[in-house]
Order: structure tokens, then C-alpha cells, then sequence
């Protein structure tokens, strides 16, 4: 074999590497260094663009709308996808209906689910509101109510993903022996005791997974606010995602946007990291 | 004891339930989607006088089945990227020595981790750079590569015996011809994974796509749809807007009754790298 021929092998990833990945992290670090607009020359600004992150209010809003989406989204998704997992981790008729009936919303396109949801939310003859009103609770405003309008969309991303978890869990689930329950059961531990102590540990791994991948998915939240609100009402549902595009694509400011980017992409490193530390660390 | 066990029977009210909250909206969307506008606002199980209306409207005012054929051959050349150079390059790195097989190893690691919010813009200057906005092109060139299919083509040339490769040398084979030939067909489950994973990513994506076609018939069906949905074009008609959304379902509705275990499986092990 030629030495030459590993090279040649690796070579279309190479390229492809350089040019869609290293080159870009480089040059969005130039880029936040810069005014531009494309078409007119670069303009050197210093640190410019940081300054005006630092100080633009509605940039920090949407980081403080993304934060709120997960501290709903999370918590609700464990519960409800460990829950559900438990639920169907025994001898069950239609186990399997049930199992894909729960991941079908994890498989069809993030548009469809906003447009449906975007009915099923509505004020007067949405679905959600017509079964509280027959219930003989009143309406409520899912998306129009600022105070309200991000957690609705939490619970529409949870409705999303929950199915991805449940399997999840189940995987972790379905490792514990069957044997380390009967023997817990005859020295008398309570259910709570018997979670606590042998589910719990079992399914540790499993429980970070699901929250760096909800958190990741969380933070690139977009198409949904993009579709449902377009950042409304009052900027309540402005996720960081939606305002870099809203910069970049809406005004064109792409040594900003860069920046933003950035800022933003560093962040996220940093909560995965201290998610990280905290859970592996939990022992 | 006698057969009727509460406990059982609670379980199965509680998992039906919560079976029922993720079918019945698609039922329902799919029912809407077929109804006079006027009735869909009292529209529960039943249905309320079905018509195709919605959808003769809608591929009126959209170029709907063009923006399927786009979808498929934008997701279909990627799929076909990912899977041929995922393999060349996670054979590489499974069994042929070179130098610098273990930093281009770690530079892989490293790029999965980064946050794609940092490459968009560039990216996207990139695309103006090589006048690659509004073409095809702009779609799939980028995506033929993925780092996280070159590990798991690693892992599986991984439990390859090295003696497999060594006897179909001596025979005469090509490096190529080891992969695609000998290989391939002794890790289906590998690239069913990696199709599948590859193909819904590229077919459900919106972002790259709003960001690089504003020519309407280059764009993809999610693209499309959504500037619909959000555009003033449906005309606040919901049932319009609930048939686009039909469309773009439909294949993917389609494509899981049939191979149910597999997309649950490759989406699962998604998860299951960390």
C-alpha cells in the first residue's frame, strides 16, 4: 500500500473540513471585529460590535427568552418522558403502538408540528381552548398573553421531542436486573427507596444525555417562534437564534451577527460544560 | 385473585391517553386539511363534508411538487455524500495507519462539539462568495460530509477483522473496492442508521435553506411551506395552510409506518454516543 493512499482517502473530508468549518471559525472571528454588509468594503470597527452587544437590551432579552424556554422545557420533558418510560418498561399488550405512537411527533418536520400547533393554540376555535371550554374552565391565551406565549412553546417542544426520550430512558431502564427489585422488595424497601436507589443510579448516564440534547436543541430554537409569533408578543418569544438571523438576514449586519454567533455559541459551550461538571459530579 | 387487575387497568388508561394526545392532532390535521373552511373551526372526530378544495387551492398558489422533487434530491445527493465519504474517511481512521490519524481524529471530536451558531454566517458568506445563493448546490455541497457519521463508520470498520481486508488484498482488491464491496455488506445496520439519520436531517432543515434560496422554485418543501404559513399568501385561510403542511408530513408519515424500528433505533443511538 502506498503511504500516499490514507491521505488521498481522507482528502474530500479534508477539503470539505477547511473550507465549512475551520475556515468559518476563523473567519467569524475577523468578522467580529468588523462593519459589513457584504456588498460595501469591510470596515475595521476594534471592538465595537462587543460593545454594542453588551449594551443591546434586546439581545439580552432574547438570551433571557431562550433561558426561561428551557427552565420549562427541561424539567417537563424528563418528567413526563420518565414517566412515560416507566409506564411502558413492563409486560404491556401493544407495547410497541404505544412506543411508536409516542415517537411519531420526534420524526415529522418541526414545520409541520408549529402550523398544527399554531391552531391547536388559537384563542377562539383552537382545539386546547374549545376542550377547556367544554370542561367549563375558561379560555386562555396561549400565544397572545406575553407572560404566556414562551412557555406554550415549551410545551409544544416538549410535546416534540418527548418520544426521543421515553426511548431513552426505556434503554436505561430495561438495564437494571429484574432480581435487584425482587431482592429490594424482600428486605422491605418502598417504591420511593427503590427509585432512589436502584432506578435512579441506572439511568444517570441516560438523564444527562436528555439534558444536553434538550439544551442543545433548546438553544437552537427558531422555526417555531419564527412561524408562531415572529418574536411576539413584546419580543416574549425572541429567541437568540431568531435575532442573529433577524440581524443577519434582516439588516444585514454581518459583522454583528458574527458576533452575536459567538458570543452565543460560547455560551452554550460553557452551560453544557457546567452541566457536565454538576452532573457527574452529583455522586 | 381474579383477572381484572386495577393497577393494569390504570396503566393502560393512562398510556392510551397519552397515545391518543400525540395521534390525534395528525388525525385531526389531516381531517382539517380535507374540510370546508367554514366548518374546520367545529371540527372534532367526525367528519364535516370532505373536500379536496384545500388542496387544489394550495398547489395553486405554490409550486408545492416542485419543492418535492427539490426536497428529494437535495436530501438524496446528501444522504449519498454522507454515507460514501463517511465510510472513506471512518475507514481511514479505523484501519489504515497514517500520520495524523489521531489529531484529524480529535479535529472530528472538536467539530461535533462546536456550536453551529459560530460557522452560520460565514457559512453564509461563503455561499454569496462562490454565487452559490440560489442554486441547488448551495444545499448539498455543504452537507456531504458529517462528522458524526465518519464515527460511527469508524466504530463499525472497527469489529471488521483486519484479516478480511489483508485476504481480499492479496486478491487484488482496491482500497475502494475493500469498503463498498467486502464491507458494506456486513454493517447494513450502520448505514440503514446513517441514512436515515442523514436523510431526515437534510428533508426537515429550514434554517440553511431560508438562509441561501429566495428563488421560490429552488426551495425546499419545509421552506416553502413555512413562507407560506407565515407569508400573507394563504390568505388566512387555515385549511390551505394545514394541506401544505400535509404534504410536507405526508412522506415522512409514510416513510415511518414502514420502517417504524428502524427510525426509532438509528434516532435512539443519536443519543446513545455521549
Amino acid at each position: 500500500m502506498k503511504k500516499t493512499l490514507p491521505y488521498l482517502i481522507v482528502s474530500p473530508y479534508l477539503v470539505h473540513l477547511l473550507l465549512f468549518v475551520l475556515f468559518p471559525v476563523v473567519f467569524s472571528i475577523v468578522l467580529t471585529f468588523h462593519k459589513w454588509n457584504i456588498i460595501a468594503p469591510m470596515e475595521y470597527v476594534g471592538w465595537g460590535n462587543y460593545w454594542r452587544l453588551f449594551n443591546d437590551r434586546l439581545f439580552w432579552k432574547a438570551i433571557l427568552n431562550t433561558f426561561q424556554f428551557l427552565l420549562v422545557h427541561i424539567p417537563l420533558q424528563i418528567v413526563i418522558a420518565l414517566a412515560l418510560a416507566y409506564f411502558l418498561n413492563q409486560k404491556l399488550f401493544v407495547r410497541g403502538f404505544f412506543r411508536a405512537s409516542f415517537f411519531m411527533p420526534v420524526v415529522i418536520s418541526g414545520v409541520v408540528v408549529t402550523i398544527l400547533w399554531q391552531q391547536l393554540f388559537g384563542l377562539e376555535t383552537g382545539l386546547l381552548n374549545r376542550l377547556l371550554i367544554n370542561m367549563g374552565l375558561g379560555r386562555v391565551e396561549w400565544l397572545s398573553n406575553p407572560n404566556l406565549a414562551i412557555v406554550s412553546i415549551a410545551i409544544m417542544a416538549t410535546w416534540k421531542n418527548v418520544g426521543l426520550y421515553v426511548i431513552l430512558f426505556l434503554v436505561g431502564l430495561q438495564t437494571v436486573p429484574k432480581s435487584y427489585y425482587e431482592a429490594a422488595e424482600v428486605d422491605g424497601a418502598s417504591s420511593w427507596q427503590q427509585f432512589r436507589y436502584i432506578t435512579f443510579p441506572a439511568i444517570n448516564p441516560t438523564f444527562f444525555m436528555v439534558v444536553i440534547l434538550s439544551t442543545l436543541g433548546g438553544f437552537s430554537l427558531f422555526i417555531e417562534p419564527y412561524i408562531m409569533t415572529d418574536g411576539g408578543p413584546l419580543n416574549s418569544t425572541l429567541s437568540a437564534m431568531l435575532y442573529i438571523y433577524k440581524q443577519a438576514f434582516g439588516y444585514y449586519h454581518m459583522g454583528y451577527s458574527a458576533t452575536l454567533g459567538l458570543f452565543f455559541a460560547m455560551l452554550i459551550m460553557m452551560v453544557v460544560a457546567v452541566q457536565k461538571y454538576a452532573i457527574e459530579n452529583d455522586e | 385473585m381474579g383477572v381484572f387487575k386495577p393497577y393494569k387497568f390504570i396503566l393502560y388508561v393512562l398510556l392510551g391517553g397519552a397515545a391518543l394526545s400525540f395521534l390525534y392532532p395528525f388525525y385531526w390535521m389531516i381531517l382539517a386539511s380535507l374540510t370546508p373552511e367554514a366548518q374546520i373551526g367545529e371540527l372534532g372526530v367526525a367528519p364535516k363534508g370532505i373536500t379536496w378544495d384545500n388542496y387544489a387551492q394550495m398547489a395553486g398558489k405554490i409550486p408545492i411538487w416542485r419543492s418535492l422533487f427539490n426536497s428529494v434530491i437535495v436530501a438524496g445527493l446528501s444522504t449519498l455524500g454522507v454515507l460514501i465519504f463517511g465510510s472513506t474517511t471512518g475507514y481511514a481512521l479505523a484501519k489504515l495507519p497514517f500520520r495524523g490519524r489521531n489529531m484529524l481524529f480529535f479535529i472530528i471530536i472538536f467539530t461535533m462539539t462546536l456550536p453551529f451558531q459560530i460557522t452560520l454566517i460565514p457559512n453564509y458568506i461563503l455561499m454569496v462568495k462562490f454565487q452559490w445563493i440560489d442554486s441547488l448546490v448551495a444545499l448539498v455541497v455543504p452537507a456531504l460530509n458529517s462528522a458524526f457519521a465518519i464515527l460511527l463508520f469508524r466504530q463499525a470498520f472497527k469489529s471488521i477483522p483486519d484479516d478480511l481486508i489483508h485476504s481480499a488484498r492479496v486478491d487484488g482488491c482496491g482500497e475502494l473496492r475493500i469498503i463498498f464491496q467486502i464491507i458494506w455488506p456486513n454493517i447494513i445496520p450502520t448505514i440503514i442508521t446513517v441514512g436515515i439519520l442523514t436523510f431526515m436531517n437534510s428533508w426537515n432543515d429550514v434554517l440553511w435553506p431560508l438562509i441561501v434560496i429566495r428563488e421560490e422554485k429552488l426551495m425546499t418543501m419545509p421552506q416553502l411551506v413555512t413562507l407560506f404559513a407565515v407569508g400573507g399568501r394563504a390568505e388566512a385561510q387555515l385549511g390551505v395552510k394545514l394541506a401544505s403542511a400535509v404534504v410536507l408530513a405526508l412522506p415522512i408519515i409514510i416513510a415511518y409506518a414502514i420502517f417504524q424500528r428502524h427510525f426509532i433505533q438509528s434516532m435512539a443511538s443519536t443519543g446513545l454516543k455521549g
